[in-house]
């Protein structure tokens, strides 16, 4: 079974760069427009990895991470954070949330893909 | 727009941030102190900076970096939004438009725009920020390049597991760095009574053959090593065959071993999605806010849910024919379902008004800087809907109306206190449904049009005579005369006279109409109508001669019969007595120049536009028929009496009546008496 990825950016020009990346490696992607909407969507589906965004209207990434880190079904999902920043306070502080890990804006499709396999193994 | 570029997408999310982002600063001008707006503003920067270094406009990103590094200062509170910052920062939201819609073209003033940006905030002490250097390696102690053996000894973090790492992957991407022995360390494994299986107890140690793998394992460690422990030493190959330990723990059999472990640390990660419903699986049932879909898709539907229209009419119109007591069942409810559905589909092509009247926040802004004239701007009816094409075609025109409120309308802050009104100014745009329509007003608590110098002006420009009788409304609607312009100076805004010909054009090309009202000393309102949409229309079917015709619905205001007799005035005056008033009429044959014989009773269907009002005589009333709308080829522009053209039940073309051109030609052939209308 293919995995599946949820993508959490209020970008629609950059979920659908990671969705078209994902999908053309053979991923299953969903997506979602803010952390809140992302929370939803991943207490509701089968998620292997979460991608999310920092800055964020509603919800934004450190805070969903710390929301869906409270739920049990998060356990074991890695979650990788798109940032643009390369400030290491806030890894630090998504990290202490619960970010498995991070890849810093601008990234390339190739290293996205690397990202995800090196948390997936897909 | 191809819908799986996405640039496209990036330019036409930008431009909504930085629609986004002016209104957000015009707000933030009115009430400097409200953070959500400054951090509203900041995450429309931060979006455009993030997106725009993926999709290769470089220059974006890094004038919204230094942009937001100076702005910063303001999110902190260590400086105040004042006006002089707001109109920077305006300044550099323009530049970032600019370097998105020509990323190819080298644009200028960036450097100035930040440099006053930094002046404003801090007195232009601070040189641009530099970007952070990485973090600096973890595998400092790695030093002898030349080693071919390396150990490395690790423990994760205790929330490792839970948070998504997976030693498995960890053991698997060393193993790629070259060949690998791994060994539990199951020192720290507590007692099975106090197991936490959530927990990484254990610690690996890996022997790696490779020369100086440092920054190949601070890769694979990327997220952990902050807090992690973790070393790396340089194996000594005599100490490891005088070791015995080593070469056991080294030993061939010692894999089987760690396996199991790992295995077991995969599992519990992999468990951990078990929990949850497989019915959950399908995606998410509540279905997203919104779709992006491109307009010509739309326009396709339309013209798609157009043909199904025409084929409907054309069932309609056999099962009314027929005896068939199905075939008029099935008509009927084919009826039905197609008037939904193009009901439906117009109301996708609906856009709210309000994102229009935006943009006109920030030319109102300006204009009242370069005029000096300080002016509130008040906006109603932003969730009035439109359709889409309309919304676009409204735009210059309301730049018009807008710029000659401010500029024409409105009085100086002097001359208003002379007055006895407030200094601040007042213009206002609003939007309401009345009807098949929606009615646009744009206006100002100005001075009013004068009506002295209208007429003057008018006459200079040959448009009438000193002895031509005018009512006021006539008056008014002279400014839309083309090569008219009342303002003595013109000013680099309005006044150049060719703006109010042009919005008049564009509105009646939109099928739409143009009203003025004015009272002197307190304001002039200018107002159109437009219909709800460009693509369907209810329309009036008439026959004149052999041919038919359609009117628009929404214009026609009744139907009368041509009372006998008129017949005898005909070529003296041509005017129906309406409850009352006067009401010129045409006769569509003589327009039209029909030669074939008249009905005995003529009808006259009242139409109205801004303007006025006139007759139309025609042979017969046919009845309402849903009108698709058609579009005229450039080789019929020049015939003015129609506005496009509709396909009927059975297949022939109707000529759609364009009624505004219709009522001002009516209203002129009747003033002059003489000849024709079209």
């Amino acid at each position: 079974m293919s995995k599946t990825i949820l993508t959490i950016d209020d970008s629609a020009s950059i979920r659908q760069m990671v969705t078209m990346t994902l999908m053309s490696a053979g991923l299953d992607v969903i997506e979602a427009a803010d952390g809140a909407e992302g929370y939803d969507k991943a207490t509701s589906n089968v998620v292997h990895a979460v991608l999310t965004d920092l800055n964020m209207p509603v919800l934004n990434g450190i805070e969903f991470i710390r929301k869906y880190r409270q739920h049990p079904s998060s356990k074991g999902i890695p979650i990788i954070l798109l940032t643009t920043e390369s400030d290491e306070e806030l890894k630090r502080q998504a990290k202490e949330a619960g970010a498995t890990g991070w890849i810093v804006k601008p990234f390339k499709q190739d290293q996205l893909l690397a990202i995800i396999k090196k948390v997936t193994g897909a | 727009m191809n819908i799986s570029d996405p640039t496209e997408t990036f330019r036409q999310e930008a431009r909504e941030l930085l629609d986004q982002l002016e209104a957000g600063l015009l707000d933030l001008e009115q009430d400097p102190s409200n953070q959500d707006l400054i951090n509203s503003a900041f995450r429309a920067l931060h979006t455009i900076k993030g997106s725009g270094a993926m999709f290769g406009f470089t220059a974006v990103a890094e004038f919204v970096h230094e942009f937001e590094t100076a702005f910063d200062r303001v999110r902190k509170g260590q400086s105040e939004p004042n006006a002089a910052l707001i109109q920077v920062a305006l300044d550099a939201k323009d530049h970032i438009h600019l370097l998105i819609e020509s990323p190819d073209t080298r644009i200028d003033g960036g450097d100035e725009i930040l440099a006053h940006l930094r002046t404003i905030v801090e007195g232009g002490t601070q040189a641009p920020a530099s970007k952070p250097k990485a973090a600096p390696s973890a595998m400092a102690e790695s030093t002898i390049g030349s080693t071919k053996a390396w150990r490395l000894v690790f423990y994760l973090p205790s929330d490792a597991l839970i948070y998504g790492t997976n030693p498995l992957l960890l053991l698997e991407e060393l193993a790629q760095i070259g060949p690998t022995k791994v060994t539990a360390l199951t020192d720290r494994i507590p007692d099975l009574a106090v197991i936490d299986p959530e927990m990484p107890h254990m610690g690996w140690q890996v022997d790696i053959e490779a020369e100086d793998p440092a920054d190949a394992i601070d890769d694979v460690f990327l997220f952990l090593r902050d807090n992690m422990e973790l070393t790396l030493t340089p194996i000594d190959p005599y100490e490891a065959i005088s070791d015995p330990a080593a070469i056991a723990t080294a030993g061939p059999a010692e894999p089987d071993i760690v396996e199991e472990p790992i295995i077991r640390a995969a599992e519990l990660a992999k468990q951990a999605p078990t929990p949850r419903s497989r019915t959950a699986e399908k995606p998410d049932g509540k279905a997203a806010t919104s779709l992006r879909v491109p307009a010509e898709r739309l326009d396709e539907l339309m013209d798609r849910v157009g043909e199904l229209v025409i084929a409907q009419a054309r069932l309609s119109q056999i099962a009314a024919q027929s005896a068939d007591s199905g075939l008029k069942t099935i008509a009927e409810e084919l009826e039905r379902l197609s008037s939904g559905l193009r009901d439906t589909t117009m109301g996708i092509r609906m856009v709210p008004i309000g994102s229009l009247f935006g943009r006109f926040r920030r030319l109102v802004h300006d204009l009242s800087n370069e005029l000096g004239k300080p002016i509130e701007f008040i906006t109603a009816g932003e969730d009035t809907e439109l359709d889409k094409t309309m919304i676009e075609r409204l735009a210059d025109p309301l730049v018009h109306l807008i710029r000659n409120s401010v500029d024409h309308g409105l009085e100086s802050a002097e001359k208003r206190i002379a007055a006895g009104k407030p200094d601040k100014g007042v213009v206002r745009l609003s939007a309401v449904y009345s009807g098949a329509e929606v009615a646009i007003s744009v206006s100002d608590d100005g001075n009013g049009l004068n009506a002295a110098r209208i007429r003057a002006k008018a006459e200079e420009n040959g448009l009438i005579t000193a002895e031509s009788k005018l009512t006021d409304q006539e008056l008014n609607h002279l400014i839309f005369a083309p090569g008219f312009s009342t303002a003595k100076e013109v000013t680099s805004l309005s006044g150049r006279g060719v703006g109010m010909d042009v919005v008049k054009r564009t509105i009646d090309g939109l099928r739409g109409t143009i009203d003025v009202t004015t009272v002197a000393g307190q304001g002039t309102t200018m107002t159109l109508r437009l219909p709800l949409t460009l693509a369907i229309i209810d329309g009036m079917l008439i026959r004149v001669g052999s041919g038919r015709y359609t009117i628009p619905l929404a214009a026609v205001e009744e139907c009368v019969e041509l009372p006998d007799g008129v017949e005898a005035h005909a070529k003296g005056r041509n005017f129906l007595d309406i409850r009352g008033s006067l009401v010129p009429y045409l006769r569509l044959r003589e327009v039209f120049g029909t030669t074939s014989p008249q009905e005995l009773h003529q009808k006259v269907v009242i139409v109205s536009s801004g303007e006025g009002r006139v007759g139309l005589v025609v042979d017969q009333i046919l009845g309402n028929n849903q009108t698709v709308i058609k579009q005229l080829t450039k080789l019929h522009s020049a015939v003015k009496s129609f506005s496009g053209a509709t396909i009927l039940g059975d297949g022939t073309v109707a000529l759609i009546l364009d009624t505004a051109h219709l009522v001002s030609a009516g209203q002129k052939y009747v003033g002059n008496q003489t000849g024709r209308a079209a």
